[in-house]
């Protein structure tokens, strides 16, 4: 077995040995942080779509993330008020219910991440990161000012929304749900990375020139990348507003995009469980330097530039030791 | 709408145009030169303007304010620029992103660790307070024309700088061809020492004027740099003529976008509903321009390379 799968696995079975043993041991809080992380996680798998496999650097992510959150705001907002959402043309009611509202989180962030793409791929290297940069600010600028939803305040939902045949409530049967998608997430992004799309997206992000000359169109490969890779991080959250039952503009924020990016840099790029390690490491992190010092964003900056600086793989590309294999 | 109304609100456009020249300028600069995105830039602004609210309250003088705003951020530039930033030429646009993105953090708790949460003052000097009348019985604060000033006599500065002194030469050598001016004997790493100084003076300059109209605060460089990314993006990067006219059309659209769409949205609407269609639609106004000049322009108004 290589290095990197062993981690891999490792990695798989702590995420899922540390809210087993914290359901046994009563302490529910680590079942909550085992959640975030797999939810942060999975918001990292979409964006290492666009940054690791199509060499897309997205900093408007947060886009995607806060449109998910908002689907669930806005439908579990008028299923509490038994108000529908709109009338004419026809009648479409709120819903409690998870899987509609990840439906709607996912076609809701495809669609954006659709219309931005479009716009923003007309460019590329720097130009590319500050236009998705801007696309996300002027969706945070237009929720804070919007005052259906609750505008600067944003949304309080009072229960959480139900899966059928589970009790969504139950911090653990929460977490399985998110554990699982995660899980269907990695898979399909090993897929996609294996499949012709994600083999000649990656020739595409390597030597755009060549792929052209075999008469491949690089944009639409982009184009269908960064859709895809809008989707699954739209689909986190839509479930990180469950978690917290609140949805608020500060998901759209460019510090939230900024930490996606963080999760991916952290665990190594381009690898498939970067984004996990990465968002295990930024929670455990919050919460040992959390409680350490009120200022630990100060170390977690400074663990960052060295990261950045020295160890250029990130954790697995350090531990694996060898190249990533898209790079 | 009075006519005087509108010749305030563009007054106030061209005021906000001119502070975030000043920012863009520097991040235009080390842009087009060293090849860099600095997102960390708008905490050079914020260390401009925590220098000059400490050394104002301590002395008292707006003018010593001003130039320890100039001296801080400068000082704070070249040590962030030797520490770390010249390790980052050489890579990739993400590694520079996450990087900077890093030195924010840095910058903003370091900050809230030294003076804590809550904001500071910085008070407006006695001689640049209360309006002056205008041609035409206009009534507009002083303090605000005084900002136009100062940021168009800073624009022509730099126009000069870069167009007829040495190291203008240098820079502009530095943005065609950085092999072939290092191979002509210039020290190179000095010269992007001194550009990312100058630009962070820039900025530092921009948050002590600033600041003395809003409160100095951890986190008021961010709004800033993000809009500075704006007109350096709609004005082409690298390019100082882009960021000036950038940096007005930014201005001015933001600040009339409030005033002038509510109004034109009541032409066909409620009060109540056009006020907030008008409202929510001009904070976005800005980054719809943007799309619109991207898209027709991928590469900025100015821009030479992608």
């Amino acid at each position: 077995m290589k290095r990197e799968t062993m981690i891999n696995a490792l990695l798989a079975l702590g995420l899922l040995a540390v809210p087993l043993w914290a359901l046994i041991a009563d302490e529910p809080f680590y079942i909550t942080l085992a959640t975030r992380v797999a939810i942060f996680a999975l918001a990292g798998v979409g964006l290492n779509i666009a940054i690791g496999l199509g060499g897309l650097v997205s900093f408007g992510h947060a886009a995607f993330f806060g449109l998910g959150g908002y689907a669930m705001g806005v439908l579990a907002s008028h299923a509490q008020s038994y108000t529908p959402m709109m009338e004419w043309p026809f009648l479409i009611e709120g819903s409690n219910s998870m899987p509609v509202i990840w439906i709607t989180a996912v076609i809701a962030s495809g669609l954006a991440a659709l219309v931005i793409g479009a716009l923003s791929l007309r460019t590329a290297g720097v130009y590319f990161i500050m236009i998705t940069l801007a696309f996300g600010q002027m969706l945070y600028y237009f929720t804070i000012s919007w005052p259906a939803y609750g505008g600067e305040d944003g949304l309080s939902i009072y229960i959480r929304n139900g899966f059928p045949g589970l009790n969504t409530l139950d911090p653990i049967q929460f977490f399985a749900i998110t554990f699982v998608i995660l899980g269907l997430a990695l898979v399909f992004s090993t897929l996609l990375a294996k499949s012709p799309f994600g083999l000649a997206l990656n020739a595409a992000r390597q030597s755009s020139e060549r792929v052209e000359t075999i008469g491949i169109t690089p944009y639409r490969l982009r184009l269908t990348a960064f859709v895809i890779s809008g989707m699954i991080t739209g689909l986190a959250g839509a479930l990180f507003a469950d978690l917290n039952r609140f949805v608020s503009p500060t998901m759209f924020s460019w510090q939230t995009s900024g930490e996606i990016m963080v999760f991916i840099i952290l665990g190594g790029t381009a690898r498939l469980f970067g984004p996990v390690a990465g968002a295990a490491l930024f929670i455990a992190l919050e919460q040992v330097l959390g409680g350490l010092s009120d200022y630990w964003h100060i170390y977690l900056g400074l663990l960052l530039l060295c990261v950045v600086l020295f160890a250029r793989g990130g954790i697995i590309g350090t531990l694996a030791g060898e190249e990533a294999r898209h790079d | 709408m009075s006519l005087i109304l509108l010749i305030e609100q563009i007054l106030n456009g061209l005021q906000f145009g001119v502070m975030l020249f000043l920012t863009a300028a520097g991040l235009t600069l080390v842009f087009g030169v060293m090849g860099l995105i600095n997102l960390a830039h708008g905490s050079l602004f914020m260390v401009g303007a925590f220098a000059a609210a400490t050394v104002a309250g301590a002395t008292g003088s707006f003018v010593l304010a001003l130039a320890a705003s100039l001296a801080a951020a400068a000082a704070a530039g070249a040590l962030v620029e030797i520490l770390v930033i010249r390790r980052l030429y050489s890579r990739d646009h993400l590694d520079q992103v996450l990087a900077t993105f890093a030195l924010i953090l840095i910058f903003s708790e370091g900050t809230r660790w030294l003076f804590g949460s809550f904001p500071l003052y910085l008070n407006i000097p006695d001689y640049l307070a209360g309006p002056v009348t205008l041609p035409g019985g206009i009534q507009y604060p002083l303090y605000r024309l005084t900002l136009i000033a100062i940021g168009l006599l800073v624009a022509f500065g730099l126009y000069l700088l870069i167009s007829r002194t040495r190291l203008g030469i240098q820079i502009r050598a530095g943005e065609s061809d950085r092999e072939m001016i290092a191979a002509l004997g210039v020290d190179i790493s000095k010269l992007y020492t001194i550009v990312f100084a100058l630009g962070a003076a820039l900025a530092g300059f921009a948050g002590a004027l600033v600041g003395a109209i809003q409160s100095v605060q951890v986190g008021m460089g961010e709004p800033v740099l993000i809009l500075a990314f704006v007109v350096i993006v709609i004005g082409g990067i690298g390019s100082i003529k882009g960021a000036l006219i950038g940096s007005l059309l930014v201005g001015l659209t933001d600040t009339l976008g409030g005033v002038l769409l509510p109004e034109f949205f009541k032409l066909f609407m409620d009060n109540a509903s056009a006020t907030s269609v008008g409202s929510s639609l001009s904070t976005m106004l800005i980054y719809i321009l943007m799309a619109i000049v991207l898209v027709m322009k991928p590469t900025g108004l100015f821009g030479a390379k992608a």
